[in-house]
């Protein structure tokens, strides 16, 4: 990661634009050629620095839904439990945290009751209890990391 | 609320972006729709709050943010939203939501994620919002991530592109 990358990832963490040639929109900002910009990101994605580029989107606005849940797994087992939750295509993230619980993953569906539905199935699959957070309210979500 | 064709966007660019020159062209190409209509209906959607916004997510790690904490906060439920909100608007703090406890393991009903390069950094950053909850705050903790088992976007109904 150079500093053109770096200026690449600042800037689009704060938006890209919608119309027509936008990596020429983008491109032009930061000084770069538009085929230098594609190919920069591509190579960031591909290694691994950004996780995602593209629109993000808002599961409850879209009609789904959301949760936050977290295990208590027992040290021995961890890869293995990872291993049948992180198979669901419904968990998005998942964590290791320091903590007697100690895997934090985000479940989301797009209809609300199949969010039930996949806590149930983790508890069957796993054998351990799944204590669910969905969100009661939301203050702010956001924030740019500077690279 | 979404319609075919923004459920078709959505099921297309939930991985990404496409990498082509004219990203929406292509995605128009795909659905056998016209540019602007695809265009037009991005615009409505990140206007509706359907898209929160097009770009990037960088993996904190790898940017140098090692201390990700997830800070957690025993705030009696009549003063949670008022207290969130000023958590929130701290600019270090990337998410600031109300959760439920589980009594009796979980005592903790706001949670605030936190970034920093550094200990010393995040530890600054939970002494602010301490500092910000005063006596409002019963108890508090931080977890921080140690490993990232997955990460990928939403999915909507499961389905891979």
């Amino acid at each position: 990661m150079d500093v053109i990358d770096k200026k690449i990832i600042n800037y689009l963490q704060g938006g890209f634009p919608i119309c027509e040639s936008p990596y020429q929109v983008v491109a032009n900002q930061l000084e770069l050629t538009e085929a230098e910009l594609i190919k920069r990101i591509e190579n960031l994605l591909e290694v691994g620095i950004l996780s995602r580029f593209g629109p993000l989107y808002h599961a409850e606005q879209m009609g789904g839904a959301l949760t936050l849940a977290a295990v208590k797994v027992p040290e021995q087992q961890f890869d293995h439990i990872a291993e049948i939750i992180n198979a669901f295509p419904e968990v998005a993230h998942n964590y290791e945290r320091n903590h007697e619980l100690n895997m934090w993953f985000v479940v989301a569906t797009d209809l609300p009751g199949r969010l039930t539905e996949v806590i149930d199935e983790i508890q069957q699959k796993t054998g351990l209890k799944v204590y669910n957070m969905p969100k009661i309210n939301e203050y702010f979500v956001g924030l740019k990391l500077e690279a | 609320m979404i319609d075919t064709l923004d459920y078709q966007i959505i099921s297309l660019t939930q991985t990404g972006l496409p990498l082509t020159p004219q990203p929406y062209q292509t995605i128009a190409d795909e659905l056998g729709v016209s540019v602007e209509r695809v265009m037009q209906k991005m615009q409505q959607m990140t206007e509706q709050g359907i898209i929160r916004r097009i770009g990037v997510v960088p993996n904190h790690y790898r940017l140098g943010y090692t201390h990700n904490g997830m800070t957690v906060w025993n705030i009696a439920d009549e003063f949670v939203d008022e207290m969130g909100t000023k958590v929130g608007q701290l600019d270090f703090v990337s998410h600031c939501y109300h959760r439920p406890r589980h009594e009796p393991e979980w005592h903790y009903n706001l949670f605030a994620m936190v970034h920093s390069k550094t200990e010393q950094g995040v530890n600054q950053q939970i002494q602010i919002i301490t500092e910000l909850l005063g006596e409002y705050n019963l108890g508090q903790d931080v977890l921080y991530s140690t490993r990232i088992l997955k990460k990928t976007g939403l999915r909507v109904g499961g389905k891979r592109v």
